[in-house]
């Protein structure tokens, strides 16, 4: 799907709405990296990943396919698909409430399209992708398998056996992209559990690194091009993503404190200021 | 009939590494993966025929269901092999997540399951794993009796649609099923009518059940035998029909009784037919190192042990 620049970062502010009117509207979920990562879900969803909104099967033949591992930042996914047309938009105001297939953390039990595992216990979307790419190898299938981890996740020892069985196999068909914001629940990264050099711990795991500001719209459409181009070379990609926690509400900005907390009423109006509806609110 | 004609013993790993290797064969979407043991779970056949379709994952069991759960992600159909605390206890979260809740169609298969494992000690013979399967929904739980069994199971797994924990073992055993049975999962096998006292058993154990039918119907107590092979979903029929034609049950298992195919028999009577049961497991205690023949008779679970359950649980019916 090609859209324009504008168009992108048009998409992200109402998107960006979406999200601190879905945390607020249940009082609950995690509206920090989901605005951090807003950039990242616009680019992909609008522009960059080959997919088949039309007929949307969890097998994903012939189409790239995307898990997200830290699944608590489910209100920008849930957003960026059903504004794709994963499923109405109108189901957006069901986040979080009884009987909804929009679960607090995304599940494939209800049967949400866009949704290929439950993600939620963190550090494993990097093993179910790595095995997902490994199909599409054995069905000669070409396109390209995607994840998403925070960076407070890499503190699981699972995504580090995963990273050393890719290099292991060869897996180059995977670009995995680490939300670099240097936040956790109880603090900064740095400390609560410093994770060190991160381009050199990927390196060191056999994989190819590449950096992006995703916060920059133009940027993140380019690296993800050039990400794509360094597939198929016998190793894996990882691209560090550096963000910035709550980015477009600017109370909520580069601090952990929103990392699972909802705005008051008070609080969405002045979020809500600094994010004019661009295409329609849900 | 209990008169089996034994022609050797052997082990029911084996049965799974013969199974998975005629899978090969039959099935192109049938994938295996393997922890660093494929020696022990007997997947060097399968390892030697179709080399794209085998992963080694090195000694990381939590990465190794991961894998498994995106393989079917493209419609392959995984078959993980470890030992039964690694593929249970060590990845429980990650079944619960990957696998189970996400619906995937991935066949953890455990080898050296229970006390019978040996030498190596209580750090690796697990006996909460049939408990700790059995409480994630939509989990299927088979626990074959030997290698025919076994056999028959790793195959018919294939064609089942959703996530199945087989469990089998590591020491020869009497090897007594029918190499051409057919499996058919849910469905209890009576192995012999009787009207005095039901045997309930699973695993290894059924063939000691088997044993202790043969003394008792010599001291002309009828014994009604059933081989569990499928602890979930559960042959609630079979069981309750059996309970309420002898009024009394001995349940035999190689697992902790918290948990175990004795918690299960206990609840289902309890719901539809309450009836005296005996338990034969392992209680509430881990194991350690030893011979699989000195652990089993350490431990309580020996055909002379369950003949003592039987006359225990014929006196509670015979006052009740």
């Amino acid at each position: 799907m090609a859209t324009s620049l504008e168009e992108l970062k048009k998409i992200a502010t109402q998107v960006r709405r979406d999200i601190v009117r879905m945390v607020h509207a249940v009082k609950s979920g995690h509206p920090g990296a989901s605005l951090g990562c807003t950039e990242y879900f616009v680019a992909q969803y609008f522009h960059h990943l080959r997919i088949n909104l039309s007929a949307w099967n969890m097998d994903g033949r012939d189409e790239d396919i995307f898990f997200l591992s830290n699944g608590h930042i489910s209100p920008v996914w849930y957003s960026v698909l059903a504004r794709t047309g994963h499923f109405p938009l109108k189901e957006l105001s069901t986040f979080r409430r009884i009987d909804s297939r929009l679960q607090g953390h995304p599940t494939t039990h209800d049967g949400l399209p866009g949704v290929r595992m439950s993600s939620g216990s963190l550090g494993q979307g990097l093993s179910v992708a790595l095995g997902a790419a490994q199909a599409k190898k054995l069905n000669g299938d070409k396109m390209l398998v995607y994840s998403l981890h925070g960076d407070g996740e890499l503190q699981e020892g699972q995504i580090w056996e995963a990273a050393m069985y890719a290099a292991h196999h060869k897996i180059d068909n995977i670009i995995s992209t680490v939300d670099v914001n240097g936040q956790q629940i109880d603090g900064p990264t740095e400390k609560v559990m410093s994770l060190g050099n991160l381009r050199a711990k990927w390196e060191a795991f056999g994989w190819t690194v590449m950096e992006m500001n995703g916060n920059a719209m133009e940027e993140v459409v380019l690296r993800l091009e050039t990400a794509r181009s360094i597939t198929g070379k016998g190793k894996p990609v990882m691209i560090l993503m550096t963000t910035s926690m709550g980015k477009g509400v600017d109370y909520m900005e580069g601090t952990h404190k929103w990392h699972g907390v909802a705005p008051n009423d008070e609080e969405l109006a002045k979020a809500l200021a600094q994010l004019p509806e661009t295409i329609g609110d849900y | 009939m209990l008169d089996f004609n034994i022609t050797d013993k052997k082990d029911t790993r084996s049965g799974f590494g013969e199974g998975l290797a005629e899978l090969g064969r039959s099935n192109p979407k049938v994938v295996a993966l393997c922890a660093d043991l494929i020696g022990s779970l007997k997947m060097d056949a399968f390892k030697m025929e179709f080399p794209d379709r085998f992963f080694q994952v090195g000694i990381a069991e939590a990465n190794m269901m991961g894998i498994a759960a995106g393989l079917t992600i493209g419609g392959y159909i995984p078959f993980t092999g470890t030992f039964a605390n690694f593929s249970t206890g060590r990845v429980y979260d990650q079944i619960r997540q990957s696998i189970a809740y996400s619906g995937k169609n991935v066949k953890i298969c455990a080898s050296h399951a229970g006390l019978t494992l040996g030498e190596d000690g209580a750090t690796h013979q697990i006996l909460e794993d049939i408990g700790m399967m059995n409480m994630l929904p939509g989990m299927t739980v088979i626990n074959p009796c030997d290698f025919n069994q076994t056999k028959a199971a790793t195959i018919a797994i294939a064609d089942y649609q959703g996530p199945v924990y087989l469990r089998f073992g590591r020491p020869k055993v009497p090897n007594f099923t029918s190499p051409e049975q057919s499996f058919d999962i849910g469905r209890a096998w009576q192995i012999h009518n009787g009207n005095h006292v039901t045997i309930i058993a699973t695993g290894h154990l059924v063939w000691k059940s088997v044993e202790a039918a043969i003394q008792l119907e010599a001291e002309g107590i009828s014994v009604d035998l059933l081989n569990i092979h499928t602890i979930k979903p559960l042959d609630v029929d079979a069981i309750v029909r059996s309970a309420q034609k002898t009024g009394a049950v001995v349940t035999a298992e190689e697992h902790q009784i918290n948990g175990g195919l004795g918690s299960v028999v206990a609840q289902t009577l309890a719901l539809h037919a309450p009836t005296p049961v005996r338990f034969v497991g392992v209680k509430d205690s881990f194991g350690e190192s030893g011979t699989p023949d000195q652990l089993m008779k350490k431990y309580g679970l020996e055909a002379s042990v369950i003949f003592s359950a039987v006359k225990e649980v014929l006196r509670q019916k015979v006052q009740a």
